[in-house]
């Protein structure tokens, strides 16, 4: 096993420098009721302390269920929003380690070069009045880059790059299908040559053989130009294929983390392994019994007490209900927050229990 | 399981198409399969393959300006007291007879259920109003059917969540009243159209695993209507393959996934991440998805012969993009309709 896993991070083990660290990280929205008077009733805790680290050139996958806060924690990172409480460490190709809340506007501009957004609705995230000369060509005029005829000869080079022709820049976004609007959005994206990009869903809503070829492009646009990603999705057989090490949500908290490899083969949190065994294998002769979780997913702005996976939880023991647990590194690199850890024995994705 | 070689709906050479100012679409151009009492069958395909319109000719309720124009949905009733062969096409949308099946005999569920259900009624006075047009009981009879049928379901709660609006239910618990809905005149073929698309992993197990065990109490055949491969190979018995608004592959889902012989087929399965398998070599190397190259032609403008030929990786020139292929039998129960693998 252990040489197992030895195997398995090499890609990671040559240990690229950190490049962005999320530490403690909140965002509660408030609940407001009334009219005229308006006043804060609760808290919607979207996302409640969520720690993790990307390295350079490496894709991190974020998963979970839907209303998990995996959107929010990508956009808090880009400060989207402004985040409740917590830390989010940037090593800015200018300005050098820098803490995104504490920014000034000035330096926002400037962080936000290389940091970029990919979304997951081609048709409703890119303007319908727009060209895709003024799309893509937008990040660079804000910013100053680029201007008149050395700003079309940068648009044309960015929509060959993402497998478009450069003619095709004249155009308005309802010229193209599904597909080929994510790579618009992919083009607009690498604009500004960021080094972080945040793709939130990014192939959800295509089709499977136009999904093939988007995972396709953004690997080889990664290995092209050194990109760092951090990939938001629900769709778990697409975060395998495509992450380096996972992250698992679960009602606003960071359940586990990993490398692929190891939260795939020995999943460490009951969660983990429930959503591993739910996926519909696409394999007729591997009918396999999926674990059944009963309820739905907590409620954000009223969980339930201890752990907030126990009420759900097969293996949960009275402890779980009234200790919350903590995110810990139980192996190397491999962090969790189960109580019972170390003494439980999960299923992985192979469907047998790795030990 | 003698049941199952019993014929329940033919759909032979089924031709629904939409007139558009911009031009005529083909949304549904020649599809031919047979569902049997009590089976699973899967209809597969990309977006505008014309799978939804296919199971909306078959409950007559294409919406304008779409028009079934061609071939013949023949359903092979076997009521109490009643046996009879209908042409479900013949029938006029809004006739007693046409009304009198959907709904009861053949019902469907939809993707989005929060779309589908009305906003404005209780859950139980929708799934009651099924009860009482098609089974004419009173409406306290009908309140009772309708707590039995979300019991069955496993609705949690069934007597206080009759009262409740559909906003007030989370999402599966919304496929939940749809599923009770529909089955709440027991019917003897159930459409199910993405049933499970929008809703999560964990709840997506919870009602696949639901319309197993409701189909293995009540017999019904199912019609699934879904992208996902996953869902497909764990769910259904027989699968059909749609592109472009034809069938181009059709066999039990053992032979799809194992012996497919349609390009298109073979490329779908091949283009799909799936789960465990970069697990399972490990996790070492990185590795490209062999995807299918260009995308769905515009559907105004179908290319000529084999409306699969400019993507394809097996055509053969001359031949593939003239002569428009025909339905082949390779074996038994395992139709294909591509000139590479059948010949011309």
């Amino acid at each position: 096993m252990a040489e197992a896993l030895k195997n398995t991070t090499s890609a990671i083990e040559a240990k690229n420098p950190v490049l962005l660290e999320v530490k403690d990280l909140k965002k509660h929205f408030p609940i407001r009721k009334g009219f005229l008077v308006t006043k804060t009733v609760g808290h919607v805790k979207a996302v409640d302390g969520v720690n993790f680290f990307i390295r350079e050139e490496e894709t991190l996958g974020l998963v979970g269920e839907s209303g998990c806060g995996k959107t929010t924690t990508g956009r808090l990172i880009l400060r989207a929003y402004e985040p409740t409480a917590g830390e989010v460490w940037f090593n800015d190709r200018k300005m050098g380690l820098v803490n995104v809340p504490e920014l000034e506007k000035h330096e926002l501009k400037l962080l936000r070069q290389n940091m970029q957004m990919i979304f997951q609705d081609p048709y409703s995230s890119l303007n319908p009045r727009m060209t895709l000369l003024q799309i893509v060509g937008e990040p660079l005029l804000v910013n100053g880059v680029a201007k008149g005829g050395e700003l079309q000869d940068r648009v044309a080079e960015l929509l060959r790059v993402v497998g478009l022709r450069p003619e095709y820049m004249t155009r308005y976004p309802h010229a193209f299908s599904g597909g080929q609007r994510q790579r618009i959005g992919v083009a607009r994206a690498l604009a500004l040559n960021p080094q972080l990009v945040v793709c939130d869903e990014p192939v959800s809503a295509l089709d499977v053989s136009i999904q093939a070829q988007t995972l396709n492009l953004l690997q080889d646009l990664q290995e092209q130009f050194g990109l760092t990603y951090l990939f938001i999705s629900h769709d778990l057989s697409v975060v395998e294929h495509i992450s380096d090490r996972i992250a698992v949500m679960y009602v606003g908290k960071l359940v586990e983390a990993a490398t692929t490899f190891a939260l795939f083969q020995r999943p460490l949190h009951p969660y983990t392994e429930a959503l591993l065994s739910a996926v519909p294998k696409p394999d007729p002769r591997l009918r396999t019994e999926p674990i059944i979780l009963q309820g739905d997913v907590a409620d954000p702005a009223n969980p339930p007490s201890g752990c907030y996976f126990h009420p759900r939880c097969q293996y949960a023991i009275d402890r779980c209900a009234i200790e919350e647990p903590v995110l810990r590194e139980l192996e190397p690199e491999h962090y969790v927050s189960c109580h019972r850890a170390e003494e439980l024995r999960l299923v992985g994705v192979l469907g047998k229990v790795v030990t | 399981m003698n049941h199952k070689k019993e014929v329940l709906v033919e759909v032979k050479d089924l031709q629904t198409h939409f007139f558009l100012d911009e031009g005529t679409v083909r949304a549904v151009d020649g599809a031919d399969f047979v569902i049997h009492r009590g089976e699973t069958v899967g209809v597969v395909g990309e977006s505008g393959c014309g799978k939804s319109v296919t199971a909306r000719s078959i409950l007559n309720i294409v919406p304008k300006p779409g028009k079934t124009v061609g071939g013949e949905i023949l359903y092979h009733r076997k009521q109490v007291g009643i046996e009879q062969t209908l042409d479900l096409i013949q029938l006029p949308s809004q006739s007693d007879e046409m009304r009198g099946i959907r709904g009861a005999e053949i019902s469907m569920i939809f993707q989005e259920p929060m779309t589908s259900l009305s906003p404005v009624h209780t859950i139980g006075n929708q799934i009651g109003e099924a009860i009482r047009l098609h089974q004419g009981v009173d409406k306290e009879a009908a309140r009772e059917l309708a707590i039995e049928m979300l019991d069955l379901v496993g609705m949690p709660l069934p007597d206080r969540t009759i009262d409740q609006y559909s906003h007030q239910l989370s999402g599966g618990m919304r496929q939940r009243a749809m599923i009770a809905m529909a089955l709440s005149c027991h019917p003897s073929l159930l459409i199910a159209d993405e049933p499970t698309t929008a809703l999560d992993v964990t709840t997506e197990a919870q009602i696949l695993r639901l319309m197993q065990q409701l189909q293995d109490d009540l017999g019904m055949a199912i019609m699934f209507i879904t992208h996902n491969l996953g869902v497909i190979a764990q769910m259904t018995e027989h699968v059909v393959v749609m592109y472009m608004g034809k069938v181009v592959e059709e066999a039990d889902v053992d032979t799809i996934f194992y012996a497919p012989q349609h390009p298109y087929t073979q490329a779908l399965l091949q283009s799909i991440p799936r789960l465990g398998h970069k697990t399972a070599r490990r996790g070492a190397e990185r590795r490209r998805l062999a995807s299918i190259r260009g995308m769905v032609p515009d559907p105004y403008a179908l290319p000529k012969g084999c409306p699969f030929h400019p993507r394809c990786s097996q055509k053969i020139a001359g031949q593939c993009d003239q002569i428009e292929p025909q339905m082949v039998e390779v074996a038994p129960g395992h139709k294909v309709r591509c000139l590479a693998c059948t010949g011309v």
